[in-house]
């Protein structure tokens, strides 16, 4: 892992250094233009964010029924990373629908279930981070909850939606299209699988680090 | 599960010795629903749709409140260790207090259904047994996220204001289904079908919430 690391993130600067050459090749959407070029960069970071929501929550069950330390510093660093990809969604999605729809923001499931999911992992880090004692628990629930409402408020908002429709402009993909979105997508998930490994290897330090000085104390 | 019903009329039984937590929630909904006719009464009637919204902003607002102190109550007492100390499952315990909470928001709603009624000339008896259904959904979906956090919660530090803060995008799909199935009820035409759909919606919930909630009670409760 540690001799893994400096070649993955050189790859991960190539990827992300030449994705802009390829978004520059791929043909201008026919109704949206340039503005739709964006899409490349928020939806790769929202599939980043909802995979990453996924994680916390598993890791979260992981800490909470098997009892393993272990799991809850995953749990840590993928919550950070879903609260950081969702800003990135969060931001890049208004600035799209303000030119796409003509409003900064709709009520619709998508959006909807981002913004919620986005809440209860701020609610995650500000549990853990004000909670006092043994608030890992009590937020590794939270992450839990969290995993399993996401389904929830899709399809209600989406219910709530068919009674007043909308125009909702879901891009149908154009194979020239296709390359390089999931080279942005998967220079996204690099990343973050990144970003996730280095913020573990530093929650794994840190408790070594603690178990330490108890050690000295005693 | 007859630790379960001990613990209802543990509870019960102190509630209607201090009826604190009855009389606090009951006017807190009420005062909300004053704060909401300032903003969606325009020209003496009611905006479209604002009805439904008022009655489970206030339900859900109440609830918190009444969450908030159940489990203050038993911190301060200790009794909440007591309970955990107690040789029964931790399952029969979470239930009993979910038993505890649906009775009380039940009791709050019996009055704030009735004043919505009346306050913003909403036709919620029409359908009563639809809008019953919702209200009991919605209460036991509410009640049993909230269970889970405020006991949860019981031991932290900032608690009071951290409950909110978890409980309302946890509760979303109850508030959308709660809403949107009442306004369908309020149409000049009621549109059954839809809330029906909406009803179904909510058991959904229920069905996985409590069942998550159960699971979950046990591992984050052991100290």
């Amino acid at each position: 892992m540690k001799r893994l690391f400096p070649v993955a993130l050189l790859v991960a600067i190539g990827m992300f250094a030449y994705a802009p050459f390829l978004i520059l090749d791929a043909p201008y959407e026919s109704t949206m233009g340039l503005v739709q070029k964006i899409f490349y960069f928020h939806v790769a970071t929202a599939i980043t964010m909802f995979g990453s929501a996924f994680v916390a929550g598993i890791a979260g069950a992981i800490f909470l029924f098997g009892n393993r330390p272990a799991a809850d510093r995953v749990a840590v660093g993928a919550a950070e990373l879903t609260v950081l990809f969702g800003l990135i969604v969060l931001i890049s999605g208004p600035l799209w629908a303000r030119k796409a729809w003509g409003v900064w923001w709709q009520w619709d499931a998508r959006l909807t279930s981002t913004l919620v999911m986005w809440l209860v992992f701020q609610a995650y880090l500000v549990l853990r981070r004000f909670g006092g004692p043994g608030s890992e628990k009590l937020s590794a629930a939270v992450a839990v909850f969290g995993a399993a409402l996401v389904p929830f408020v899709y399809w209600s908002v989406n219910l709530w939606r068919t009674v007043h429709p909308t125009t909702n402009v879901v891009p149908s993909l154009d194979p020239s299209m296709r390359g390089p979105f999931l080279w942005s997508v998967a220079a996204f998930l690099l990343l973050y699988v990144l970003l996730l490994g280095a913020r573990t290897a530093l929650e794994n330090r840190r408790a070594r680090l603690d178990s330490l000085y108890l050690a000295l104390e005693d | 599960m007859s630790t379960a019903v001990l613990v209802v009329r543990k509870d019960l039984l102190v509630e209607t010795r201090s009826r604190e937590v009855v009389y606090t929630s009951l006017l807190f909904a009420i005062s909300c629903m004053l704060v909401f006719a300032f903003g969606l009464v325009k020209e003496g009637r009611v905006v479209a749709d604002a009805a439904a919204a008022i009655l489970w902003i206030t339900i859900a607002f109440a609830g918190t409140l009444a969450l908030g102190r159940i489990f203050d109550r038993e911190r301060q007492n200790e009794t909440m260790r007591a309970l955990l100390l107690a040789p029964a499952p931790r399952a029969a315990i979470y239930v009993g207090k979910l038993a505890g909470v649906v009775l009380l928001l039940l009791l709050v709603e019996a009055v704030v259904v009735p004043l919505v009624a009346l306050m913003f000339d909403a036709p919620l008896f029409r359908h009563a047994a639809m809008m019953l259904g919702l209200l009991l959904a919605g209460s036991l979906g509410y009640a049993a996220v909230g269970t889970l956090f405020a006991a949860m919660l019981a031991r932290s530090r900032s608690r009071a204001t951290l409950l909110p803060v978890l409980l309302y995008p946890m509760t979303v799909p109850v508030i959308i289904g709660g809403v949107r199935g009442t306004a369908a009820l309020l149409q000049p035409e009621a549109d059954l079908a839809m809330a029906r759909a909406w009803l179904v919606l909510l058991l959904c919930f229920d069905a996985l919430f409590v069942t998550l909630s159960l699971w979950i009670f046990e591992p984050v409760m052991t100290e």
